[in-house]
């Protein structure tokens, strides 16, 4: 007997005997929208996550007020200096259990869908692996204006696929009962997004 | 337009006639001759929904050598047409130019009050067939509200199917059944004295449904409530 | 091999007589009710948002359709995307040796975590590790409470849709997870601190895919509450069962279904957590990531030019929840993990056994009413693929009473003369009534009049009246 892959790979040849023809995609949907930072703050709220708006300036001490006296964990390579925190580096490599244990995570993030209200994270600078913003109970997440995609074609078009990605939109929730949502089960049950003005 | 065609459909022909006389009163009201080409039978509808469809297919062809050469195909039920307008041409028997009713009267004759007068509450069940085959839309409530005397009211959950499916009805008779009985209670909730609509295979099922819990809510095909006028009113059909 | 598919379960009666029972369920179908007619304003309105969705449902059904098309293309370009970022491909014909692949990858490990996956359940996989001696812990709350529940799933996205709040509490109970009431949040809050130690602990996870992408090799996964994200990041070895169908070619053409998945299922703008990976990321995530590509009755179904459009289908749900059958009956009537509408055409594809008469049965589950083709996403003709299928049934019966009557019907309706005839002869039914209708019918009738009148056949039939009038 052949095996599986050979045997499956002729299976689909042969079922496409008649050879349909690949037809054209037609790309005429919307590629382009609304990148407001006015817009993904309404989005993102709109799941239940609290949004903050600042300008450049008004960063760090909007970050001292929301983190004042927790212990927060950050990638090595966070951009920020925050006082009166205390920093939980995940370098080396946090255990599971000291992750579980934060009071929080404080990230950047790699782009954002101001329509959908959705931030993606790609592991790249000021966000560190995936298990970092999953395991604490609260993430704070840091958006710059310039990082604010109009729509969902313009989000994946900054992206890099071959970066391990994770989309957020909104705290993590269920509608598994009733189809009544609920925010918070498994990941972040607090979403917090701070938006950065460009000026 | 030159040469308009009825096609009565079997459900019809055979069972409401009344409705297919109305049609014909009201298209010669605007002033329109119809024929009716007596070699028509079936369009195959439930042969093709049933599994059947080679013999679908010979209905389809005679089906289209009957109604060759006219200009417009009228018929008072949505699946009916569009089983002829959708499927035919699958079956390698497209090209005539079906209309339901209310797409005839609004599309091509260009008319929403034909002069109807229908001193009725009246509530409008739209078939599945007609909205989402035919896209027919609110033609058939356009045209009820122009009709005089007529008061219009919603049927709740409106779109949602009444259960017939032709042999569905039969082959899955519980399941039909309890989507038929949340149809009537939606009939009833309105205080409607009529229950309309553009297929007659719908009607008799709703209103098969009604009358045997004796609930006094009468079934009227949208061809004869558009027939009536004051001076010649619909009256019940005698058998 | 040579085995029955377990997309369809062992001793399920034919769908009438299993929707018989489920009709007279009452909790159930109010359950059902509740749930159908909530989700089905929602995804309305989330449709309504953008005035592209035709468009995107046109673009979606061009690129699955090129998908499929080119499918041998498309699964030897993911292959090589996947292997190259130190991924590890698996082929698997069918169920059983899908399910023997994944217990040979667990190793020597005893339990693993699962994040919910359609094709895990179509090939009965955690019966399988059971069998094997591994327990899979179902992670998505609703999987959680089928699997608590020693119960069926019977939706694609809410398995336990059929379950309300109370009888959610008391499997919950059974089980010992304590819920300090009945509340969704607190039954949500029970579920997680039931489950943050096996995430913490597990070694081996198992998920489904919802995308995987055959030029770059990146698999996607969308999920709501966190539980694929700790599935699919904490253990050390994550193997993943996709069907050979859910590919898209490109990174690109994620951007449709990105848009139209979530609207379509959960009703929102975007779901909680949509998660992307390519291979093995060094220092982010499993050490090892394993794929399996699994066929079982796809490529049979690949095989029908008409129904293999059924393929297309990106497991939203939408044709359930506006299914005025599924509303009633609910998902366990069609005997399988693939419910309502598109279980109907898709089940007895994969099953591709003429001569099974439950799956013969799904195709007849329906009104043919069509608002399963106005939601889909993807544009699945889901009435014309059921009336195909139909036919399918019809020609591996032979000869019948149904198939008797039809020929004589057609035969009828095949000349004018012998129609007027027999029009003649049905009128006689009219003595049949009493005060203007037919309360009970002889022969097949009968079923119609147990619950409804019929019409008492007018003296003189339409063309008649014709001839009488204006020929």
């Amino acid at each position: 007997m052949a095996d599986a892959r050979s045997e499956v790979l002729a299976r689909v040849r042969a079922a496409l005997r008649d050879r349909p023809t690949p037809p054209e995609v037609p790309r005429d949907y919307e590629r382009t929208g609304d990148a407001s930072l006015a817009l993904l703050a309404e989005r993102v709220a709109h799941y239940r996550a609290a949004v903050h708006e600042v300008g450049p300036d008004e960063l760090v001490p909007l970050l001292a007020r929301l983190l004042a006296g927790k212990r927060i964990a950050v990638p090595a390579d966070l951009p920020w200096q925050v006082p009166g925190v205390t920093w939980l580096v995940d370098s080396p490599p946090l255990p599971v259990a000291a992750l579980d244990g934060a009071d929080g995570v404080l990230t950047g993030c790699a782009a954002a869908i101001a329509p959908t209200g959705t931030i993606v994270l790609d592991g790249g600078v000021g966000q560190g692996r995936r298990a970092l913003t999953l395991l604490p109970d609260h993430h704070v997440c840091v958006v710059r204006e310039d990082q604010v995609a109009g729509s969902v074609p313009q989000a994946l078009a900054r992206l890099d696929p071959s970066r391990p990605l994770t989309f957020i939109s909104g705290p993590s929730a269920t509608s598994d009962i009733e189809l009544d949502r609920v925010e918070g089960v498994h990941g972040p049950r607090r979403l917090e997004v701070v938006l950065v003005r460009a000026t | 337009m030159e040469r308009i065609a009825l096609f009565a459909t079997c459900l019809t022909d055979t069972l409401y006639p009344a409705t297919a006389r109305a049609v014909v009163r009201l298209l010669e009201r605007l002033g329109r001759a119809v024929e009716f080409p007596l070699d028509q039978t079936c369009c195959g509808q439930m042969h093709f929904n049933t599994g059947y469809a080679a013999h679908a297919e010979g209905l389809a062809r005679s089906f289209a050598s009957v109604f060759a050469g006219y200009d417009a195909v009228v018929t008072p039920s949505g699946s009916c047409a569009g089983m002829a307008r959708e499927v035919h041409p699958k079956l390698g028997a497209g090209g005539v130019p079906v209309y339901e009713l209310s797409e005839f009267l609004v599309d091509v004759l260009g008319v929403t009050d034909v002069g109807a007068y229908f001193p009725h509450r009246v509530t409008y069940h739209p078939t599945c067939h007609s909205l989402r085959v035919l896209g027919v839309g609110d033609k058939p409530l356009a045209l009820l509200r122009a009709v005089r005397g007529l008061e219009l009211v919603e049927l709740p959950l409106a779109e949602s199917c009444c259960g017939f499916g032709g042999t569905f009805a039969l082959k899955n008779a519980d399941t039909s059944t309890a989507m038929l009985a949340d149809k009537m209670r939606c009939v009833l909730d309105t205080g409607a004295e009529v229950l309309t609509s553009g297929d007659n295979s719908c009607l008799m099922h709703i209103g098969g449904g009604l009358s045997r819990l004796r609930a006094g809510v009468r079934p009227v095909h949208l061809a004869e409530i558009l027939a009536s006028t004051e001076e010649d009113p619909w009256a019940p059909a005698t058998r | 091999m040579g085995t029955r598919n377990p997309v369809t379960w062992l001793g399920s009666p034919a769908f009438p007589e299993a929707a018989r029972t489920a009709l007279a369920d009452t909790q159930l179908r109010r359950n059902l009710r509740n749930a159908t007619t909530t989700i089905r304003g929602r995804r309305a309105a989330a449709v309504a948002e953008l005035p592209d969705w035709e468009r995107l449902r046109r673009a979606g059904e061009a690129i699955k359709d090129r998908v499929l098309a080119e499918l041998d293309t498309h699964l030897e370009r993911l292959e090589a995307a996947v292997t190259a970022r130190g991924g590890v491909v698996h082929w698997a014909r069918d169920a059983a040796e899908a399910n023997e692949i994944v217990l040979r990858l667990v190793g020597d490990e005893r339990e693993v975590v699962k994040v919910k996956s359609m094709a895990t359940a179509e090939i009965g996989l955690n019966e399988a590790l059971a069998a094997g001696g591994v327990r899979a812990v179902e992670t998505d709350l609703a999987e959680l409470i089928v699997q608590l529940g020693d119960d069926r799933p019977s939706h694609i996205l809410v398995p336990a849709i059929h379950r309300n709040r109370a009888e959610i509490r008391e499997i919950f109970r059974r089980s010992g997870l304590a819920a300090t009431g009945d509340a969704p949040r607190e039954l949500a809050e029970a579920a997680r601190a039931h489950l943050r130690e096996k995430f913490l602990s597990c070694k081996v996870a198992i998920s489904g895919a919802n995308f995987a992408v055959a030029d770059t090799g990146s698999v996607v996964v969308l999920e709501s509450e966190g539980n694929g994200r700790m599935c699919l990041t904490l253990p050390e070895k994550l193997i993943t069962v996709m069907g050979i169908e859910k590919l898209v070619p490109t990174w690109q053409d994620l951007e449709v279904f990105l848009q139209l998945l979530p609207r379509s299922s959960t009703a929102e703008r975007m779901n909680p957590y949509t998660s992307v990976w390519t291979g093995v990321t060094p220092g982010d995530g499993p050490a090892e990531f394993h794929l399996v590509l699994l066929d079982n009755g796809r490529t049979a179904t690949l095989a029908d030019p008409t129904g293999r459009q059924a393929l297309r289908c990106i497991r939203c749900s939408a044709c359930l929840n506006v299914c005025p059958v599924y509303e009633r009956t609910g998902g366990k009537s069609y005997g399988s993990v693939y419910p309502g509408p598109i279980g109907a055409i898709l089940t007895p594809q994969l099953v591709d056994d003429p001569h099974d008469a439950q799956a013969a049965s799904l195709p007849y589950a329906s009104s043919l009413c069509g608002a399963c083709f106005e939601v889909c996403p993807v544009r699945i003709d889901i009435p014309e693929v059921l009336t195909h299928l139909r036919a399918r049934v019809v020609s591996a019966r032979g000869r019948t009473a149904e198939s008797v009557a039809m020929a004589a019907a057609a035969w009828v309706f095949g000349d004018p003369a012998r129609y007027e005839r027999a029009q003649r002869l049905g009128s006689l039914a009219r003595f049949l009534g009493r005060d203007g209708r037919i309360s009970r019918l002889p022969g097949p009738g009968a079923v119609w009049t147990a619950s409804r009148d019929a019409p008492v056949p007018p003296r003189e039939s339409f063309r008649e009246w014709w001839r009488r009038n204006r020929g």
